[in-house]
């Protein structure tokens, strides 16, 4: 179980991305985040794992508390939790094994891990996954041939094989057209059903979310306005959500809206590091 | 689905695994040899580098009397010189030569002659070409100046003639269609298709003959070289650190004036 | 568009008037440059007649001397493949140094910097004076200055070719908790591979050439015997060098172009 109190998240640029956000993901739920570009959905999912360091707050997956962890001990607690992402991110000059395989990385040496000599039992339920997600026999295909489907099914089995206890989903199809979109949703949550694996999902089609999802939470402008079952949600939590309308604590109502439109990460000017999108 | 217990190797590059094997203990072979070939013992090697704490030691702090640093002054300019000089002569000399060494704008014998007068420009290390240059006009910069000039040829009219070999041939025609002579031909549908590569080359091969300049003298070709080779072979250390620091700072701002020029007018 | 047409023109203008100052600075810099220099040439118009002079000395070649070129060569040969192999290893460090995404701090970026801007503003005979003090004469020296002058050029290359690589695929490494070594492994090597392997056979190439002159300052190789010969002014056998020199050069681009066209 994923339990998080009061999360926040400031740029160093200024922008407050997240205002203090209380949620939790229970059992072997499927919540799905649902706001507007930049309200803060990406930001939160990377935080979970620390992708982006959150500013404050508290985040228990299980017993462990996650901010506060030193390196080694939040290598090993990202061991439980798996991602998949927008763009896939998968390496895309090495092969499909070689990628499902990344996601045992954190119980190898770094000797065996450059030899590729992975415990036989993780090479028997890499072939299971990727029977599963209906990649057998890609196994040695470099993923780069791939198609975009094709990738994010590698994407699944990568988070899948870490055998986590939660899966964190940031805009999994948004790269994808509509009905592989529609595939590779029902894919994930079948899985994430099968193993009894909680799943916690960033997308901004509504559809799809009322279709896949067990319950959904609307982010707006960093703070959580919308908690409720998918057929909880009417035209006046869309509008909370998409519009920041009539939200009883809301004191910013008068800021400009939005408008970045590219992607809701916003820019993350604590890394040097380039190259997302 | 779920045959017992599968096993997966990572597919190689190489045919066979064998062929891998093989490869891999030709290279390790290879490398031994030539570690003895070059005399790479160990022990010499912990030798040297256990010596090189002292040696270290010697070469600083970099100093230099009034005259040794007039001296570089000098030579430094010498060297500053050499390198401007034989930048323009070069690049005079590369023009017709790149024409007569682009396969589309020049007959085939022609052609081969310079495309081997560049392969052997290219081919020299301009510390050889400065020992022959010396040894055929004499000592000082005039040597470093044809030498210089030498490598300049080779490399820029490479450069120029592969850009001549890809200009669109079809300006050219339109221009040679209007009934102009040949000269007018190239003036008006070739040149203007090469002229910005031209000027970006022209800087950036300055930048490189800056740092040859600065060398050729350990032969005799002028300039700061030869003080270097002197120092060294005097023993006086700290000296020679005082003229490497003046190399550097030399030719990081060649690099850096090369790097601006670029960016602005290109 | 009236209101705006002088302001292109004086656009249009500045930059002409700046091109034609860079260029009468460049061409009285050099009119300087050859007044300065004392050349000291009484009469240039010999001078293509003394290099002709050298030319006919030097034909024909001497080939019986081959045999004795053969050891040398082989000696650069080996020079050269030692001297690369040496600085891939140490330059991979380096390039992670003066990358900026893969940095530790702004101190090891700094660090990686200087280290790649003296490598390289150091030539490779300059690198060799210093390391034949330090191993005496011979080879051994030869092959360390070739160490040390390619560490920069192939840890500038490739720290830029490391700034290019897409992050997303290092922070999905990550985020499965792989240790740093294992990110290199996984998210960063993959992504550089192909430029590691071209920028190193690229810069064997070059070291095979620079492995030529390190004879003239007793670092072994063939030029030891290039400048024996031209001190015995023996030009029958200087053109047989050459010439050999000039074979193994043409080969070895040859080769490193073929090889880098195969990786991809």
């Amino acid at each position: 179980m994923l339990q998080v109190t009061d999360l926040r998240k400031t740029y160093p640029t200024g922008d407050e991305a997240l205002k203090g956000v209380t949620t939790s993901v229970e059992g072997s739920e499927t919540v799905a985040m649902i706001g507007p570009s930049g309200a803060g959905k990406s930001t939160f999912i990377r935080c979970v794992n620390r992708l982006t360091e959150p500013s404050g707050g508290e985040i228990y997956l299980d017993d462990t508390e996650l901010t506060g962890l030193n390196d080694d001990a939040l290598r090993a607690a990202r061991r439980d939790i798996g991602m998949i992402f927008q763009e896939y991110n998968l390496v895309e000059r090495l092969t499909v094994m070689e990628n499902v395989l990344t996601g045992r990385l954190g119980y190898v040496s770094a000797w065996q891990a450059f030899r590729r000599s992975f415990p036989p039992e993780d090479i028997e339920r890499a072939y299971e996954i990727l029977d599963r997600v209906g990649l057998g026999e890609m196994e040695n295909k470099r993923v780069d041939e791939l198609s975009g489907g094709q990738r994010q099914r590698v994407g699944i089995a990568r988070a899948v094989i870490q055998q986590p206890k939660i899966l964190l989903v940031d805009e999994p199809t948004s790269s994808l057209d509509p009905e592989t979109s529609n595939t590779v949703m029902r894919l994930l949550t079948d899985i994430a059903a099968e193993r009894e694996v909680p799943v916690l999902i960033n997308i901004h089609e509504v559809d799809l979310a009322i279709e896949h999802a067990d319950r959904i939470v609307g982010l707006h402008d960093g703070e959580l306005v919308f908690e409720g079952s998918p057929s909880e949600l009417d035209q006046l939590g869309l509008d909370q959500v998409y519009r920041g309308a009539e939200v009883p604590e809301n004191a910013d109502d008068g800021q400009a809206p939005e408008t970045t439109g590219d992607g809701d990460v916003l820019p993350d000017t604590d890394r040097p590091l380039a190259g997302e999108t | 689905m779920a045959a017992g217990n599968r096993t997966w190797e990572r597919p190689t590059v190489f045919r066979r695994r064998e062929v891998k094997w093989a490869v891999y203990v030709g290279i390790v072979g290879f490398v031994l040899w030539s570690g003895v070939g070059v005399g790479a013992d160990p022990a010499r090697i912990a030798q040297g580098l256990g010596s090189a704490g002292s040696l270290v030691g010697d070469f600083l702090p970099p100093s230099a009397t009034p005259r040794q640093a007039q001296r570089i002054a000098d030579k430094m300019l010498e060297s500053v010189a050499m390198a401007m000089v034989s930048t323009l002569t070069g690049i005079v000399l590369s023009v017709p030569i790149a024409f007569m060494a682009a396969e589309n704008l020049s007959p085939k014998p022609l052609y081969a002659i310079n495309r081997g007068f560049i392969s052997i420009s290219r081919a020299f290390n301009a510390i050889i070409v400065g020992i022959i240059a010396v040894k055929a006009i004499g000592f000082g910069p005039l040597a470093g100046i044809l030498t210089i000039t030498f490598k300049t040829v080779g490399f820029f009219s490479k450069l120029l003639a592969e850009d001549l070999e890809d200009i669109d041939m079809g300006s050219v025609n339109a221009v040679r269609a209007s009934g102009a002579s040949p000269i007018q031909t190239v003036l008006y549908g070739v040149v203007p298709q090469i002229i910005p590569r031209f000027a970006g080359l022209s800087v950036y091969r300055w930048d490189i003959n800056i740092r040859t300049s600065t060398i050729i003298g350990i032969v005799g070709a002028g300039g700061i070289g030869s003080v270097l080779l002197t120092a060294f072979n005097r023993y006086d250390y700290q000296y020679v650190t005082a003229i490497l620091l003046a190399i550097i700072a030399v030719v990081l701002v060649a690099e850096g004036v090369s790097a601006v020029v670029r960016r602005r007018y290109t | 568009m009236a209101t705006e047409q002088p302001t292109w023109e004086r656009f249009d203008r500045r930059r002409r008037l700046s091109r034609f100052v860079l260029l009468l600075v460049a061409a009285v810099t050099v009119v300087a440059s050859w007044r300065f220099m004392d050349t000291g040439v009484a009469r240039p118009e010999t001078i293509p007649r003394e290099i002709a002079d050298l030319l006919t000395r030097m034909y024909p070649p001497d080939v019986a001397y081959t045999t004795q070129i053969v050891q040398p060569l082989i000696e650069t040969v080996q020079i050269a493949a030692l001297g690369t192999l040496g600085a891939i290893l140490l330059a991979v460090p380096v390039a992670l140094l003066a990358a900026e995404n893969t940095t530790p701090n702004a101190a090891t970026f700094w660090l990686g910097k200087l280290i790649v801007t003296v490598s390289r503003s150091v030539n490779t005979i300059i690198w060799a004076l210093f390391f034949v003090v330090l191993f005496g004469s011979g080879p051994l020296a030869g092959a360390v200055a070739i160490v040390f002058r390619s560490i920069g050029f192939l840890g500038k290359l490739l720290g830029e070719e490391i700034e290019e690589i897409d992050f997303g695929q290092v922070e999905a490494v990550r985020a499965s908790g792989a240790s740093s070594a294992q990110i290199l492994l996984y998210g960063v090597l993959p992504q550089v591979k192909p430029a590691l392997v071209g920028l190193s056979i690229y810069r064997w190439d070059i070291n095979i050439r620079d492995s030529t002159v390190l004879g003239f300052v007793g670092a072994g190789g063939i030029g030891v015997e290039l400048f024996r010969a031209v001190n015995a002014f023996a030009w029958q056998s200087v053109a047989m060098v050459l010439i050999v020199i000039l074979g193994v050069v043409v080969v070895t681009e040859s080769l490193s172009a073929y090889t880098r066209g195969l990786v991809r």
